[in-house]
């Protein structure tokens, strides 16, 4: 009977426990782009986010403003994760979800055009969506009952197949004009779905593999303004676009591993893109990644910024990106444990070569 | 052509006088759903929303699958506790508190009932626990004992059951519950345990908790269940146990006897007798957690015949999430407890509409 009850402290240990692979132990290549891309100046502003004395970020796996620029970050901290709330300069106002049932390993936070905000948990494989107010309003996906206390599977164990409500570690969400929801669904699965603004299941595309429109642990998820939608397929080194009905458009392949995506709401519309450096803190990696590049929605790339590192403007593998200004994003960072506060220069428009 | 005209009228004459064809029919009953019906304090969040109950003076209580749950170790053995919570509203959905907060049985929620008595029973099938608690919140009595230590990986346990060629699931004579679901009382307060997932059988005992006897192991065959998931008594007390896995609620005399069952209604993950001089049976046919198919409720009276029937499976309000306990103290108001929408609705029935639409 006690196959019932679930334990993400148990998944997290055994998930720990094994090493990564060997072949992991090689660098990727630069990203194609990275030696004709214009660096683009930014300032950094590290310490932007002021926590209480007794509150501690963890891992900063997500962080989204809503149309208030109030800050959102969703972080692996502690028994389980969290979720905070900050105004626009960076003062702590509340928890939200303190002890949800949902939230045991973060990975994205996102607000929608109505202010609702939307937790991504790859640990309950689960989408929770707040309204405004901070109570839950919706939810996909089902927290396994039995998390962990299985065994994890022998590696190599094929994931069993896709279910319309289930998801296998998802770890994104966005949303088309019409309230159309799409996940990027995720580490077990290699798929994107996409549901009604009720939730219920349209249709979903992908498989795991590198061939078009298959992806390789699909990590982050945008749409543009034409409801097109951009998946960071990371293990496949490239943007996959898919029309609204998740129809493959294009590929761009020349800006590294996708691991954070984000598309700003202007008139004029651009795609951040971090090729993060992974987070196996081998600095062989480091030296080829941790850089974020500017696009236009066709792929061209306009620039590129930052670098693996610790220090302030460098980035400690770059897990999410918020453009709702599009020249002051906000990139929460995994082995860092911090969010910082990136101002692009003005010149970051411009699509000259420095 | 004679020969295939034949066959449609058979087919015709056959389909006019099953029960399945009467099953088209069924009225719909038109109904409401009242928003935000419970007021959660800021810090406090509901989970799977699998038990809920009212007591006589219209409060709520709703037993929740929520919270993280913390596996301990010590002496190289797993410990689990605290996963599921149990809360009280008032009639207005109000927050009045939580009761057993930290409890040691509770781990996995999966229902909650109140006795005439206004005593508020717990059924968690992580603990393989019944706990009856006072209207003033205390611990009265337990059933069933919660196990020391879990096993990681999640084994069965070496034997220490009933004998093997013992038919599988009639457990031991007690309160030995193995995934427990529901619980009922009859008028002279004897207690009716469906047991469960783990086990495939009815326990009975009487007020004090002192067994009496328990009937049913697995399978098909009539008085054999397939997870029994929730159980019922009428006023004449008459034992209907919801018999989700072989998709049909089962009715048996106060003695175990096997009366008839009803084949009608879908696979019954929550059933609800009304109280009063005319009872009704309320019958769950929710939609499975991986899917949105089904999720009507259906009104039937005590012989099985449908009355009618509402909602689907969906998320907007007036829809069901996988229902898994349905209050009917109020024949025409309803508690639905959801597992996959995390909430408690509050349906108010119009059967005089649909009278008047027909």
């Amino acid at each position: 009977m006690m196959r019932l009850v679930a334990s993400c402290s148990v998944l997290v240990v055994l998930f720990v426990a094994f090493p990564l692979e060997a072949q992991r132990n090689v660098p990727p290549p630069p990203a194609k782009a990275f030696a004709t891309a214009p660096e683009i100046p930014i300032q950094a502003e590290l310490d932007f986010l002021k926590l209480p004395a007794d509150l501690y970020m963890g891992e900063g796996i997500g962080v989204a403003r809503n149309s208030k620029e109030h800050v959102f970050v969703y972080t692996r901290s502690g028994e389980s994760s969290r979720l905070f709330e900050f105004d626009p300069a960076g003062n702590f106002i509340r928890e939200i979800g303190k002890g949800l049932y949902g939230f045991s390993m973060a990975h994205a936070v996102r607000v929608d055009s109505e202010d609702n905000i939307w937790a991504v948990d790859e640990g309950t494989d689960m989408v929770i969506k707040f309204n405004p107010q901070g109570r839950v309003t919706m939810l996909l996906g089902r927290r396994p009952e039995s998390h962990g206390l299985d065994g994890t599977p022998p590696r190599g164990t094929p994931p069993p197949p896709a279910q319309p409500y289930r998801f296998g570690r998802p770890t994104d969400i966005a949303w088309d004009a019409e309230g159309n929801i799409f996940i990027s669904d995720g580490y077990t699965n290699s798929r994107v779905v996409k549901y009604d603004k009720n939730g219920r299941f349209v249709r979903s595309v992908g498989s795991r593999g590198s061939e078009p429109s298959q992806l390789s642990t699909p990590h982050s998820i945008q749409t543009d303004r034409n409801g097109n939608v951009y998946v960071g397929d990371r293990g496949n080194r490239r943007i996959q676009v898919f029309s609204n009905d998740l129809t493959l458009r294009a590929i761009y392949d020349t800006v590294g591993a996708p691991w954070a995506l984000c598309i700003s709401p202007g008139p004029h519309q651009y795609l951040y893109s971090s090729n993060s450096n992974p987070d196996n803190n081998n600095s062989k990696f480091s030296e080829v990644t941790g850089e974020i590049y500017k696009m236009e929605l066709d792929g061209t790339v306009l620039g590129r910024f930052g670098r693996a590192g610790k220090q302030l403007g460098e980035f400690t593998t770059v897990h999410a990106i918020d453009c709702r200004d599009e020249d002051e994003l906000l990139v929460a960072e995994i082995t860092g444990w911090r969010v910082q506060r990136i101002k692009l220069s003005p010149q970051a428009r411009q699509t000259t070569s420095h | 052509m004679t020969c295939s005209l034949r066959v449609l009228l058979t087919a015709t004459l056959f389909a006019a006088t099953s029960p399945s064809f009467a099953q088209l029919n069924i009225p719909e009953i038109p109904y409401d759903s009242a928003p935000d019906l419970l007021k959660m304090p800021d810090d406090i969040y509901l989970g799977e929303a699998v038990g809920v109950a009212t007591n006589s003076s219209g409060h709520i209580y709703v037993y929740t699958r929520t919270g993280s749950v913390n596996v301990t170790t010590g002496t190289n053995r797993a410990f689990v506790r605290n996963a599921a919570r149990l809360f009280e509203f008032d009639a207005s959905g109000n927050f009045v508190r939580e009761i057993g907060q930290g409890l040691y049985g509770f781990v996995f929620a999966h229902t909650v009932r109140v006795d005439p008595m206004d005593n508020v029973w717990v059924v968690d099938e992580g603990s393989n626990m019944v706990i009856k608690f006072d209207p003033n919140a205390r611990v009265l009595m337990t059933m069933g004992r919660k196990p020391e230590a879990i096993r990681i990986p999640n084994e069965e346990p070496e034997s220490g059951g009933p004998p093997t060629d013992a038919p599988v699931g009639e457990g031991v004579p007690g309160d030995n519950f193995n995934r427990p679901t529901d619980v009922a009382w009859d008028a002279a307060g004897n207690i009716f345990v469906s047991d469960g997932y783990g086990n495939s059988r009815v326990a009975k005992f009487d007020k004090n908790g002192k067994f009496i006897k328990s009937w049913g192991s697995k399978g098909t065959a009539p008085g054999q269940f397939n997870t029994l998931h929730t159980i019922a008594t009428d006023a004449a007390g008459n034992v209907y146990v919801g018999d989700r896995g072989n998709r049909r609620i089962q009715v048996f005399d106060n003695d175990g006897n096997f009366k008839t069952q009803f084949l009608n209604a879908g696979a019954p993950w929550a059933i609800c007798i009304t109280p009063g001089p005319r009872q009704f049976l309320y019958s769950s046919n929710s939609n499975g957690t991986a899917n949105m198919d089904d999720g009507e409720i259906y009104k039937m009276e005590l012989d099985g015949t449908i009355v009618g029937k509402f909602g689907r499976a969906g998320k907007l309000l007036k829809e069901f999430g996988s229902t898994h306990e349905i209050d009917c103290r109020n024949e025409n108001v309803l508690y639905v407890g959801e597992i996959t929408n995390w909430r408690v609705q509050k349906i108010t029935l119009h059967p005089e509409q649909a009278r008047a639409s027909q």
